[in-house]
């Protein structure tokens, strides 16, 4: 039977096959907070990227002669107790921070993801054991179980990355695990079990992808609170092992003696972790209101 | 509600067994040896090996663990290897310090977060809205050290009208009484001393307090501008109530709900987040003591401490959830 032709084609097929990242796409680009956090985070990995490129001096060799220089024009940020340049520090200092926060969430989207999965797909008793550890380890408040780690491993960037890491980890497996729960009986997920796919393949094909929104959200602003804390295990001392390291927490630990004399050995590194958690908080935030348009305000 | 509370506190006990569990894991596996740290200098093979059969050291782990599990479980959290005292009495002289920060905190974020959220909400979408929204990025964006050091730097060493850091003067000598300083002041009768403690608490307090700040400002403003779209809202204006009355009777009543709620989630944060800030501000409470107890390898105050503030943390969140469903009667457990 032929089909009728009255309805001519009209432009409505566009909006849908953009799909949903196509949407949020657009309506991120339209958000006016969170391109500002995408600028904050664009100025902070150009000056981790670019650091060896633009940093004026060497980040770890000062001459005693010029120590504690206030800003000036040589040294545009000033010099700290050693003489070092304090903007070629704090250029460098990004690289920890940004290599240090982005793996530490990378490792516990990994871990906690994977628990989060198990648990939510599997339920039963492997659920119980696997949310049980996980109320074990949200019941340690998160930086004294950071601390506790480094403590334990000692010193190094990988302890604080994997200390960084399981703070956030059982957040991730929480967090996942209640939406896979979520996303267990909709009828795609029924739809695809009729159709005789496999466990692993439901889980992978329809409930995972349907799953990551919240997850991408969550691990945005977790970037934040990875930098923040980075820095504050540095200001407890318990940053990279070596002392000379440009690592912004550890070089505000070094100012606080200078308080009186060097208050921009405070200023300038605090500005630079504040810049680059307020950019993972908006973007953040941003990608919540275009990933789920009925949050908009 | 009695029966969920009772099963709130079963589902508890599970997690504290398996924090002792790794706790005691984590210590044992830390690299050092308590009985060196214990002696230090003094350290000989025949005087380590003395005190390793005194702590138990040289038991299977499994027994130490059921020995340490016993020991807890009689009030006993063993002694600090640094100057031999109990930990519970230590932490007992601490906690008090760490309490009254806390609350101080926690009095600066809702004093300051609940009418801010309500002004953002009144002024949506219009500049004073953007400053409250401003404030609260600002308050999840600043590390507690940064803001801390910076208002140390503003209001004692350029204006002068707080002190730097500490509890009390040096100077001022008062007796010990419940090691709450503000109530120890208080009951000498020492004024003077209990406005120098509240100078003291002041810009500790406002770094403390900073992030939950942000979360309560945010969390009301969300809560009254959902309430305000419900249809008593615009009866009520309707019938000709004032502003205010609509404000206080129809939206606050329906919105403290979720604030209350965050309000409460607030407390592990700040508990956690003492350890920075007393070690900023030289105060003295169980946070600083956690971090020089890692520094010097006091694995027993580590231990102890932890699981303490897991346990309180564990109970208030418990009051909190208990508190929820007692406040949201559409809640049926």
């Amino acid at each position: 039977m032929p089909r009728p032709q009255t309805l001519p084609a009209r432009p409505v097929a566009t909006r849908a096959t953009r799909g949903l990242w196509g949407d949020a796409l657009r309506r991120l680009l339209r958000n006016g907070p969170a391109l500002v956090g995408l600028f904050f985070i664009a100025v902070f990995v150009a000056a981790a990227v670019l650091a060896p490129v633009i940093a004026p001096f060497d980040p770890l060799a000062g001459k005693l002669v010029d120590r504690l220089q206030p800003p000036n024009a040589v040294h545009l940020l000033g010099t700290d107790l050693q003489g070092r340049d304090e903007l070629s520090r704090i250029l460098y200092g990004a690289q920890v921070s940004l290599v240090v926060g982005v793996v530490s969430v990378l490792m516990a989207l990994g871990m906690g993801g994977v628990v989060g999965a198990a648990a939510g797909a599997a339920g039963g008793r492997l659920d119980n054991v696997l949310m049980r550890v996980v109320d074990v380890l949200l019941a340690i408040p998160g930086i004294l179980l950071a601390i506790g780690i480094v403590a334990w491993l000692d010193r190094g960037l990988p302890q604080i990355m994997l200390a960084v890491a399981a703070t956030n980890a059982p957040i991730f497996a929480r967090l996942l695990r209640a939406s896979l729960l979520a996303n267990r009986d909709v009828d795609y997920v029924t739809a695809a079990r009729s159709i005789g796919a496999s466990k692993m393949r439901i889980l992978l094909r329809h409930m995972l992808p349907n799953s990551l929104t919240s997850l991408i959200v969550a691990a945005t602003l977790a970037l934040a609170t990875a930098i923040i804390d980075v820095a504050g295990l540095g200001f407890l001392g318990l940053g990279p092992p070596d002392p000379r390291t440009a690592e912004w927490g550890t070089m505000l630990t070094d100012a606080t003696q200078f308080l009186r004399q060097a208050p921009y050995l405070i200023f300038f590194p605090g500005v630079a972790i504040v810049i680059s958690a307020i950019g993972f908080n908006l973007l953040g935030d941003g990608l919540r209101e275009s990933l789920d348009p009925r949050l908009r305000r | 509600m009695g029966r969920y509370i009772i099963r709130r506190i079963i589902a508890a006990i599970p997690v504290l067994f398996g924090l002792s569990i790794v706790l005691f894991a984590f210590i044992h596996l830390l690299p050092g040896d308590p009985a060196a740290a214990l002696l230090g200098q003094h350290a000989t093979p025949e005087l380590t090996a003395k005190i390793r059969t005194q702590l138990g050291l040289d038991k299977p782990l499994y027994e130490q663990y059921l020995l340490y599990l016993g020991q807890v479980l009689h009030g006993d959290f063993g002694r600090s290897v640094i100057n031999n005292r109990p930990v519970l009495s230590e932490f007992a002289i601490r906690f008090p310090g760490t309490v009254e920060l806390t609350l101080g905190a926690l009095l600066f974020a809702v004093g300051l977060g609940i009418p801010l959220g309500r002004f953002g909400a009144r002024h949506v979408q219009r500049l004073g809205d953007g400053m409250v929204t401003v404030v609260s990025l600002l308050g999840v964006s600043i590390p507690i050290f940064v803001l801390g050091l910076t208002l140390q730097y503003i209001f004692a060493v350029q204006l002068k009208v707080l002190p730097t850091s500490g509890i009390l003067d040096p100077r001022i000598d008062i007796p010990a009484v419940t090691h709450f300083i503000l109530i120890d002041t208080l009951l000498v009768g020492n004024w003077g001393a209990f406005v120098d403690a509240l100078r003291h608490l002041i810009l500790p307090a406002i770094a403390l307090g900073s992030i939950p700040l942000a979360i309560i400002t945010r969390i009301t403003r969300a809560a009254v501008l959902d309430v305000s779209n419900e249809d008593y809202v615009r009866t009520a204006r309707a019938k000709g109530l004032t502003e205010r009355r609509v404000d206080d009777r129809h939206i606050m009543r329906n919105a403290w709900l979720p604030v209350v709620t965050v309000i409460g989630l607030q407390i592990g944060g700040l508990l956690a987040g003492a350890v920075i800030t007393e070690t900023v501000f030289s105060w003295n409470g169980v946070g600083r003591w956690t971090v020089e107890a890692i520094q010097d390898h006091d694995y027993f105050v580590v231990q102890s401490t932890i699981l303490i503030f897991a346990l309180i943390f564990l109970v208030v969140n418990l009051i909190v959830d208990i508190g929820y469903a007692f406040l949201n009667p559409r809640i049926r457990y």
